[in-house]
């Protein structure tokens, strides 16, 4: 065989073999998906991610906009137009009877009207949100600082994190959505719980009659039709024990923020 | 090269020696690298899938995106995979926009093929995890790989471009886009280096930071980088115009490689080593 062949040849080898070995790769990736030691590796970014931003970040608060900005539409996602019965019942009465609970480890547990909570210290903030699609839309939100509740209602010593309950079934299994986070983003100043939209009440697809805007976190850390929020140590007794809805069924990190 | 040449035209026989090409350093972090950049581009086009458009600004203009892949019905009620960029629109069934699933082969609805993404089915969730964790891998490798760089004075010595060759280097481009074959040269071309600078200064940088800018959490602390490229969507769009780039890039690579000695120069990036011929001199012939 000349030199020209043989090179050929080998070419041929080289090319192959780059083939079969990205092929097996693949292959490779996705038998390694459904091995959960592999995902738990692979998870170890989380924390990372966590600990390094935050401490890029510190209590940095994110961009505002001016109202020039503000989406024409605020593109709803997960649940638009939740069917279960205590939402229904509530919606029929323009959510009169509409009740926000704080409650867990405070001293002084809350139940709030829609009234008592405008009469509160509010903010109006306009600020970007992004799904964890991919997409981002701007709106311009009205609502309490979830500091203020929290010191209304007086953390008790242990409290940790912040649990988000609420009326909507996402997965259509009976269960609740419900999300948390920490102490951190609970405290930070544009953390609102919000129920106006743009100067309007919240629509129904967009949360009403109030939802979370924690600013720093993807969309599905921020909840729609919010009933309760219970101050916890910890959220591993809840649902999937992951700390979310999301986490516990798609496997998404906790953390969000990224 | 040239002295085997003039070896064989001298009617001697050439005589061979095996010397260190790439420390071992060198080739453990170009393969970790390599990896790192395979699972990257795997689940950040599964990442991609998750809203298959690319937009401009800060927020998505849903009705303007810059790219685009759709399904779309034809007449017949089959459905199309419809690429668009800009005002274009391209027929990309079977590639991107709808393509056929593993198992029975039907076509769904997705931005790009299973065989492209990790995992190659659809979940968001895990290719974020992939995404994330190879993230970091490729960021402390290219970390080492500077610090090695520098320390070893592989930077300096072997991807400088040096006076004589930014003189060189109209004549350079020219010599390049005429048809021949590729050689192996005792260091890298200058074009060579220049990519690899550029895949080094450029590209990489701004892969971590439109990166980093598409996290609501840093968005405080990167809002002025932020605003200088266009906003968030556009970060997301040039993270993945610079995927883009590294995908032709090791196109290119790969393509130089089987074009200029595919055996040559696999061996010497896994061993180490290359056979070049003595010089006359040394053989005390000379």
């Amino acid at each position: 065989m000349g030199e020209q062949a043989r090179f050929a040849a080998a070419r041929r080898r080289f090319l192959r073999w780059s083939l079969a070995g990205g092929a097996g790769l693949l292959s490779g990736c996705d038998a390694s998906s459904r091995r959960s030691e592999v995902v738990n590796a692979l998870s170890l970014a989380e924390p990372l991610n966590r600990r390094l931003q935050r401490f890029l970040a510190g209590d940095r608060r994110v961009r505002e906009y001016p109202s020039r900005m503000i989406s024409p539409v605020f593109k709803p996602n997960g649940s638009i137009d939740p069917r279960t019965p205590e939402y229904l019942a509530l919606k029929q009465d323009q959510f009169r009877g509409y009740r926000l609970c704080l409650r867990g480890l405070v001293a002084r547990p809350l139940d709030l009207s829609l009234e008592a909570l405008r009469a509160m210290p509010l903010r109006t903030q306009i600020t970007r949100h992004d799904c964890v699609e991919g997409w981002s839309v701007i709106g311009q939100w009205t609502g309490v600082p979830l500091a203020h509740l929290l010191r209304l209602a007086r953390l008790r010593p242990g409290a940790r994190h912040v649990v988000f309950h609420c009326f909507d079934d996402l997965l259509g299994d009976g269960g609740r959505y419900y999300e948390s986070i920490d102490l951190d983003d609970a405290f930070h100043p544009q953390t609102i719980a919000a129920f106006m939209l743009n100067g309007q009440p919240l629509p129904v697809a967009n949360g009403a009659p109030l939802r979370m805007r924690v600013e720093r976190k993807l969309g599905y850390k921020q909840p729609k039709y919010v009933h309760t929020i219970e101050v916890v140590d910890s959220f591993a007794h809840l649902a999937g024990g992951r700390g979310g809805t999301w986490e516990d069924v798609e496997g998404y990190d906790w953390y969000g923020g990224i | 090269m040239a002295i085997a040449e003039a070896a064989a035209g001298r009617g001697e026989a050439v005589r061979w020696r095996s010397v260190v090409r790439h420390r071992w350093p060198l080739r453990l972090m170009h393969w970790v690298n390599l990896l790192c950049m395979l699972a990257l581009l795997g689940s950040g086009l599964q990442i991609f899938n998750a809203h298959p458009a690319l937009y401009w600004g800060e927020a998505s203009d849903f009705t303007a995106p810059l790219l685009s892949m759709q399904m779309q019905r034809d007449a017949d009620g089959k459905g199309r995979g419809i690429t668009r960029i800009g005002a274009y629109a391209f027929d990309t069934t079977g590639l991107f926009g709808v393509s056929a699933r593993s198992g029975d082969g039907k076509n769904v609805v997705r931005g790009f093929p299973e065989w492209a993404t990790i995992p190659s089915g659809r979940s968001l969730a895990l290719g974020r995890r992939w995404h994330f964790f190879f993230a970091w891998l490729w960021v402390g490798n290219g970390i080492c790989y500077l610090g090695w760089g520098l320390a070893s004075g592989h930077l300096r010595r072997d991807l400088l471009v040096r006076r004589r060759e930014w003189r060189a280097l109209p004549a350079a481009l020219r010599d390049h886009l005429r048809p021949r074959s590729f050689r192996p040269l005792d260091g890298y071309h200058p074009l060579q280096k220049l990519t690899y600078l550029g895949v080094l200064g450029i590209l990489a940088p701004l892969a971590i930071l439109t990166g980093l800018s598409m996290s609501p959490q840093l968005d405080g602390l990167l809002g002025g980088f932020i605003e200088a490229i266009g906003g968030r969507q556009s970060a997301r769009s040039l993270h993945f115009f610079v995927m883009a780039s590294f995908v032709t890039f090791i196109v290119a690579h790969v393509l130089m490689v089987v074009l200029s000695g595919p055996i040559v120069l696999m061996r010497s990036m896994l061993t180490g080593r290359v056979r070049v011929p003595v010089p006359a001199q040394e053989r005390g012939d000379g």
